[in-house]
């Protein structure tokens, strides 16, 4: 099964939180997506079971948020924002010299299985633009070189650190970490912060 | 000339801020005692009387908003922080939680004592992972010290908070999406009546507040009405986050009172326009309110000013465009993003917003039609009032006001085969 039984009982931790059950069924989908790298027809089925929905209300949930990723995504998530303020900077630029690198369309995940490439619309940072993200941390103000070096970095399984790394900003260490944070479960588990390369 | 204003920016430049004993150092959770000191409903009418006005764009009173709260029905009532920040130009509530995540933190414990909520929830971005991190960090400090759970502070006042991340859509920032996201739903709006004042989270009553918004409720408690009332005007009171950017040279935050000549913000804090350019148009409140023209500066900056010039406050978020900006490209820009957050609900929206992008893109690429502007004017007037909420709406800000101030420029991508602009460009692709 997708969610393992240790996995089943952080679910129920998350159900305790919510005055119904249905409400934990976002949280619920980070943590599949932590633990089986997406949201799987399987994983989709054991949600629905868990919180006695069906399964087409539960894939009717995560169809609806870009967040929720029905193909593997690469162990670090590379988002470069599209929307005016940063294309203003030369967004558009960097989305493409990032395709042709990776040699993958958007929504991509390079043939190692490390990175994955994606536009998506405003990240709330429009005075850092061009906003790049790995993993929802901010690199701001990146020239297409530096983005393209960025990301040669995360290839090699290098994470820079982020625009705010002194101010606390900390990139997450995969995109299973992630998932996890956003589950709201805390500090992510050892096992999900080393992350597979194909995951 | 009116001076930059420091209350919500107050604690931005201490790096320490984000931790509660320094946050305590700076006079933070002093509005606890003072709140706990009053009765609930004196607390709402002290709100009503300072005539704060929600921060999320529509600009309603707060304590009003408050008082719609259905009494005696049996069911608990629930405070809901909206932070799911997520209109183009906007980014004054991220910050906010980077830098202070504290103030919200103190801002829910007075405003839900004042509501009556035992438990409240924040609905955070889940794109945002700093101010994510921060936050969480911030309520589990509150756990630690008392000031979250059982007897807050020794008041015998229970809260509990929870922090629930959004997945990635825009539309959730409208309150009745937010509250069926929230739900564990698709997040589409609902039909108001009934409005969730009366029947919100689990068909209880339920208030949705933006974060700028709750965290500006202890400076009331705090410092009184005379004193919020002292900064911006009878009906725009109090301060304000301005995000600016775009083609200025210094992107940023800015806090003013209300009521800020939109020239000071642009011109002056931000630091005018990049190399000199001219000023071709800006929005006053992100993406979503039409924009607005370098004949506009001296509008000011609330939410009667702002009407008066022909747009909306929304939520102060400034994209200024210079004149190498190709104003066709602005609009095919947001309208892919209108066309890409539409939740489907309804057909105005969800089938207009993407008619509107591609005759954008057939404009853009040397494919327009003589009729092409008329076109899209009726299809913002098929869509606007006829949408389930104000996403569509919104999505018609851009062109109608593009078309009414720039028609010549749109008439110019047809008859002279495209976009005259250089090195402007459609999407690669994917949306």
């Amino acid at each position: 099964m997708p969610l393992s039984e240790q996995s089943l009982a952080h679910a129920e931790e998350l159900v305790a939180r919510y005055p119904q059950r249905r409400s934990a069924l976002l949280p619920i989908l980070f943590l599949l997506q932590a633990e089986d790298g997406y949201v799987s027809p399987a994983g989709v089925a054991q949600v629905a079971d868990l919180l006695g929905l069906t399964r087409a209300e539960v894939g009717a949930v995560a169809t609806f948020y870009t967040m929720f990723r029905r193909r593997p995504v690469g162990k670090y998530l590379v988002s470069v924002c599209k929307t005016l303020s940063c294309q203003l900077r030369g967004s558009r630029e960097i989305a493409e010299a990032l395709t042709e690198r990776l040699g993958v369309p958007l929504g991509g995940t390079d043939q190692s299985g490390m990175v994955t490439v994606e536009e998506v619309e405003c990240l709330a940072a429009c005075d850092g633009a061009p906003v790049v993200q790995v993993n929802t941390e901010n690199y701001e103000r990146l020239s297409s070189q530096e983005a393209l070096q960025l990301v040669e970095a995360l290839l090699r399984d290098e994470v820079p650190p982020p625009t705010f790394a002194a101010d606390g900003s900390v990139t997450e260490p995969s995109t299973a970490a992630l998932h996890w944070r956003l589950a709201g479960l805390g500090e992510p588990p050892e096992q999900l912060t080393a992350g597979e390369g194909d995951r | 000339m009116t001076e930059q204003v420091k209350v919500l920016t107050s604690r931005w430049d201490d790096a320490r801020a984000h931790e509660l004993d320094r946050y305590m150092e700076l006079d933070g959770y002093a509005s606890l005692d003072a709140a706990f000191a009053k009765a609930p409903e004196d607390l709402v009418q002290l709100v009503k009387d300072s005539g704060l006005r929600g921060r999320g764009g529509a600009g309603f009173p707060t304590g009003m908003k408050w008082g719609f709260l259905a009494k005696g029905t049996g069911k608990p009532t629930y405070l809901v922080v909206n932070a799911d920040e997520s209109e183009p130009g906007t980014f004054k509530d991220m910050e906010l939680l980077e830098r202070d995540p504290h103030a919200l933190v103190e801002g829910v414990i007075v405003s839900a004592y004042a509501i009556g909520c035992r438990t409240a929830f924040i609905y955070l971005r889940g794109e945002c992972g700093w101010a994510g991190r921060r936050l969480q960090a911030a309520i589990d400090a509150a756990y630690e010290r008392g000031l979250l759970g059982r007897d807050v502070k020794g008041s015998g006042f229970d809260l509990d908070v929870v922090l629930h991340r959004g997945a990635g859509a825009y539309i959730c920032g409208e309150e009745t999406a937010l509250l069926s996201s929230l739900e564990g739903q698709r997040g589409q709006p609902k039909l108001r009546p009934p409005f969730p004042a009366v029947e919100g989270l689990y068909r209880a009553p339920t208030t949705v507040n933006n974060v700028e918004t709750i965290a500006t409720v202890p400076w009331i408690v705090t410092k009184g009405v005379d004193w919020f009332r002292s900064m911006g005007s009878d009906k725009s009171p109090g301060p304000k986050l301005f995000s600016v950017s775009g083609d200025v040279r210094n992107p940023g935050n800015f806090e003013f009172p209300l009521g800020v000549p939109a020239r000071e913000v642009i011109m002056g804090a931000a630091g005018g326009m990049l190399e000199d350019k001219a000023l071709k148009a800006w929005t006053p409140g992100g993406s979503s309110t039409p924009m607005l023209t370098g004949d506009h500066l001296d509008a000011p900056m609330d939410f009667e000013g702002i009407q008066a010039a022909g747009s909306l406050l929304g939520t102060a978020a400034v994209i200024v465009m210079s004149e190498d900006v190709c104003i066709v490209n602005a609009c095919l820009n947001f309208t892919e993003f209108y066309a890409h957050e539409s939740c489907g609900k309804c057909a105005p929206c969800r089938e207009g917003t993407d008619w509107m992008r591609k005759i954008l893109v057939r404009l853009e690429t040397g494919q327009g039609r003589e009729d092409d502007m008329d076109t899209l004017k009726d299809i913002c007037d098929a869509i606007f009032g006829r949408s389930f909420c104000a996403l569509g709406d919104g999505a018609t800000s851009p062109i109608v006001s593009a078309l009414q101030f720039f028609r010549d420029e749109f008439s110019e991508h047809v008859s002279g085969g495209g976009c005259p602009f250089p090195g402007t460009r459609v999407a690669v692709g994917a949306h």
